[in-house]
């Protein structure tokens, strides 16, 4: 029973703590970037 | 209405809210982009407002070796982040009730005509999709640069072809005469993926979801869980009747394939034996709508 409470817990902050990482180095604008513009041959085109 | 259904709908609107498109031919191109999406929306919609975690993973991951070299090292920490501490919040529940594409599906499984059920062994691949199309092939195969492609959205992804590809092909006719095999091969995957929806119950989420998979990983360990209590259960299956993902919840209460869409807490058990729990601690008794008989 007590792991069932801890863990999700743990796994939260593991989470936050990668994302905050992930902004960190700078990923935000690279997502950004990409989703802006449409990748035609992701979508099956070219 | 059932609450889900406006959560659903809603959630649809809001992922794509970018209605100018007829007028600017083109996709969103606001801030919103750089926030990853909860569920499956291709981000080369025209409407869609915000990214896809799944194409954003494969970005990531088909850039990785290039940017290592060059001293970025960015491995998708924001993505995987995100989508972890939804997961770990509520598990699928993401596809049960915000999805556009599970929605599609529910919608077109209303269609009348010959019903059949989904082998659970199937329910397996979208691990391998998962494994294969969004990491290791991404990553693994480059070309002579170094960089990777995005394998899932550019050879599998039906969301990607319905909301992307073939809206785009209408705004912009001139694409159309870049079409190939690659296109063609990618519309046969939504036909078949379209006709598979009349006769089976949410068939992508069951056997080719990668994100699916990600959010399935996370239901056993998630804050929001459902419990089975053995000692109500009368074994009737009423649960697995009405599960739209073939879950016999009465084995495997959070198993990975359940998208948490609760109808077997809210409609199907008659006896209380189905009810959740957030981070361990028993919310209190399932009062079922009672909306049909039990089924003995």
């Amino acid at each position: 029973m007590h792991a069932k409470k801890v863990l999700p817990i743990i796994l939260m902050v593991f989470f936050t703590v990668l994302m905050i990482a992930g902004i960190n180095l700078g990923e935000v604008p690279v997502v950004l970037e990409k989703a802006v513009k449409i990748c035609l041959s992701c979508i099956g085109i070219g | 209405m059932d609450i889900r259904r406006w959560f659903q709908i809603i959630a649809t609107m809001l992922s794509n809210a970018y209605w100018k498109f007829p007028l600017t031919h083109n996709l969103y191109q606001g801030p919103l982009k750089s926030v990853c999406l909860p569920s499956l929306n291709c981000y080369s919609c025209p409407a869609a407002i915000g990214a896809c975690p799944l194409g954003a993973i494969q970005h990531f991951m088909a850039s990785l070796r290039t940017g290592l070299q060059s001293g970025f090292y960015h491995f998708g920490l924001y993505v995987i982040g995100g989508l972890g501490v939804m997961g770990s919040m509520v598990g699928r529940l993401p596809c049960g009730w915000l999805c556009p594409f599970g929605f599609l599906q529910e919608l077109i499984y209303k269609i009348p005509g010959p019903k059949f059920r989904i082998s659970q062994r199937l329910t397996n691949v979208k691990f391998i999709f998962l494994a294969l199309f969004i990491f290791i092939l991404p990553f693994w195969v480059v070309d002579d640069l170094g960089y990777g492609m995005t394998w899932f959205c550019k050879f599998i992804c039906p969301a990607g072809t319905l909301e992307a590809g073939i809206p785009m092909l209408l705004l912009v006719p001139d694409l159309r005469t870049l079409l190939g095999v690659l296109f063609y091969n990618k519309l046969l995957i939504l036909i078949v993926f379209l006709g598979w929806m009349v006769i089976s119950q949410r068939p992508f989420c069951r056997v080719a979801c990668p994100l699916g998979a990600i959010y399935g990983l996370f239901n056993r360990s998630s804050l929001f869980r459902l419990t089975h209590d053995p000692d109500k259960c009368t074994g009737c299956q009423a649960c697995f009747q009405d599960c739209p993902m073939g879950v016999r919840f009465y084995e495997t209460a959070n198993s990975t394939n359940c998208i948490r869409c609760l109808k077997c807490l809210r409609q199907s058990c008659q006896f209380d034996a189905i009810s959740f729990e957030i981070g361990g601690i028993s919310q209190g008794k399932n009062k079922p709508d009672k909306k049909k008989p039990a089924v003995a």
